[in-house]
């Protein structure tokens, strides 16, 4: 029997990306809905009912919720095609760690950027670049953060990439002037047709901004 | 010569680092354990977690993980006895699930309700309620989340002792009471009844003493 795999999704969270990634990484055939954020569908209300978000992953009618779980649970279930954690424990844990770290940090440092003004704005930029050079000392010089390989982490951190440029319009700064090696592993991570295929342009997702701030009456 | 064996950095009244104890203690596995004191932290947890100079730390054969789920799948990875978490990888997703409900959800609230006065308090056990009310969905008529035995999500949930003993310590009314939350009522009493989860557990009096200093302030002002 076929599996049936659907995606409860949003064009521009980074959080539907990093599953979009996995699917095609795993080689997986899905469906993929695009969800009314200001008019949640049944089936979301009804696949997620805790935290009425995406993304959702429908595996076989069974729902799975919470991008880095969903992840996981796509490199368990299809484990012989492209596996995104190591399979050491020590390297795992490290793994987990560093998604982790990202989870806490970017998002919410990156949404004050284009969401605040002054003081708040200057210091979620400063308080974001010193999170983006630990995590490029983190990379190193390894190709990718899972090594020779693509991995979780690196799956957790590339879908904000395509949001960086309307961080830095919003906050002027530029973010390759200090993290050059992070650009570059970006760029290296979108030759990959799971990465490029899976994130929208940059400058969709600056216009998007332009709109939400519009919207919030951010001038 | 390397380091061997492994060291558990914590504190004794941390729910966090107290997941790892009885992680640790369900897999049998001898460990040496270092008190933290967080106003004035050592050069070995700085040195083991630079990053969020946090507890617990898990040091096996001189190597460090941190972060308290991390280290949890960590020892279940590496000690794969009595194992903590399902084989089946959808029900390891709905584990990891509700673990991560407890800390991004229960947790933030918890530490407003012994700090809130009035209607923001209100809002809050309010809010707590109907958290628990959801983890009872997932319990159902389990003996633990993890069934016969303790699983990832009974200790994760250990934080929920947390909020009793600050509310007995604040004289406020259990939100964890038998009329109302009776499934999960009856987990608590289990957990606290396991046998190597009493062994984790800090004596009532000493818990209850510091939760009236830390929250003392908040009594005097009701």
């Amino acid at each position: 029997m076929a599996d049936e795999i659907m995606l409860l999704d949003w064009w521009s969270s980074m959080f539907g990306m990093r599953v979009r990634i996995a699917l095609v990484e795993k080689g997986l055939k899905y469906e993929s809905r695009e969800e009314d954020l200001n008019n949640k569908s049944p089936l979301l209300l009804e696949m997620n009912p805790v935290h009425t978000k995406i993304p959702v992953l429908i595996h076989n009618g069974k729902p799975i919720c919470e991008s880095p779980i969903i992840v996981e649970y796509i490199d368990e279930v299809w484990k012989d095609k492209s596996p995104l954690l190591p399979t050491d424990p020590y390297q795992r844990a490290h793994a987990r760690f560093w998604a982790d770290y990202i989870d806490n940090k970017i998002f919410q440092l990156g949404g004050k950027i284009w969401t605040r003004k002054g003081e708040d704005q200057e210091a979620a930029k400063k308080e974001l670049m010193e999170c983006l050079k630990i995590l490029e000392g983190e990379l190193g010089e390894k190709p990718f953060f899972g090594g020779e390989n693509f991995g979780f982490v690196d799956v957790s951190l590339v879908t904000f990439s395509c949001w960086f440029y309307a961080y830095e319009s919003f906050g002027n700064f530029s973010i390759e002037a200090e993290c050059p090696k992070l650009i570059a592993w970006t760029k290296r991570c979108l030759q990959k047709s799971s990465v490029s295929s899976s994130l929208p342009d940059p400058l969709k997702i600056h216009d998007f901004v332009v709109q939400l701030r519009k919207k919030f009456g951010i001038e | 010569m390397p380091e061997e064996g492994v060291k558990l950095f914590g504190t004794w009244v941390s729910p966090f680092s107290r997941r790892i104890e009885v992680a640790l203690k369900l897999k049998g596995v001898q460990y040496e354990y270092i008190e933290e004191d967080l106003t004035n932290k050592s050069p070995a947890l700085l040195h083991y977690n630079p990053v969020n100079k946090q507890i617990p730390v898990l040091v096996h054969n001189g190597k460090p993980v941190a972060e308290s789920f991390v280290i949890m799948e960590y020892i279940d990875e590496t000690w794969k006895h009595n194992p903590i978490l399902p084989a089946d990888p959808y029900e390891r997703a709905m584990a990891r699930f509700w673990a991560k409900y407890i800390d991004e959800k229960f947790w933030p609230a918890a530490r407003k309700i012994v700090v809130a006065k009035g209607e923001e308090q209100k809002g809050e056990i309010d809010e707590i309620q109907q958290q628990m009310k959801n983890l009872e969905g997932e319990l159902k008529e389990k003996k633990f989340f993890g069934g016969e035995s303790l699983g990832f999500l009974d200790i994760a949930a250990n934080i929920i002792i947390w909020l009793v003993v600050a509310q007995e310590a604040l004289g406020m009314d259990q939100i964890l009471n038998e009329e109302k939350l009776p499934v999960l009522y009856g987990w608590l009493q289990r957990l606290l009844d396991d046998a190597v989860f009493k062994e984790c557990v800090p004596p009532k009096d000493r818990h209850l003493d510091l939760f009236k200093v830390k929250f003392g302030s908040s009594i005097a002002s009701k």
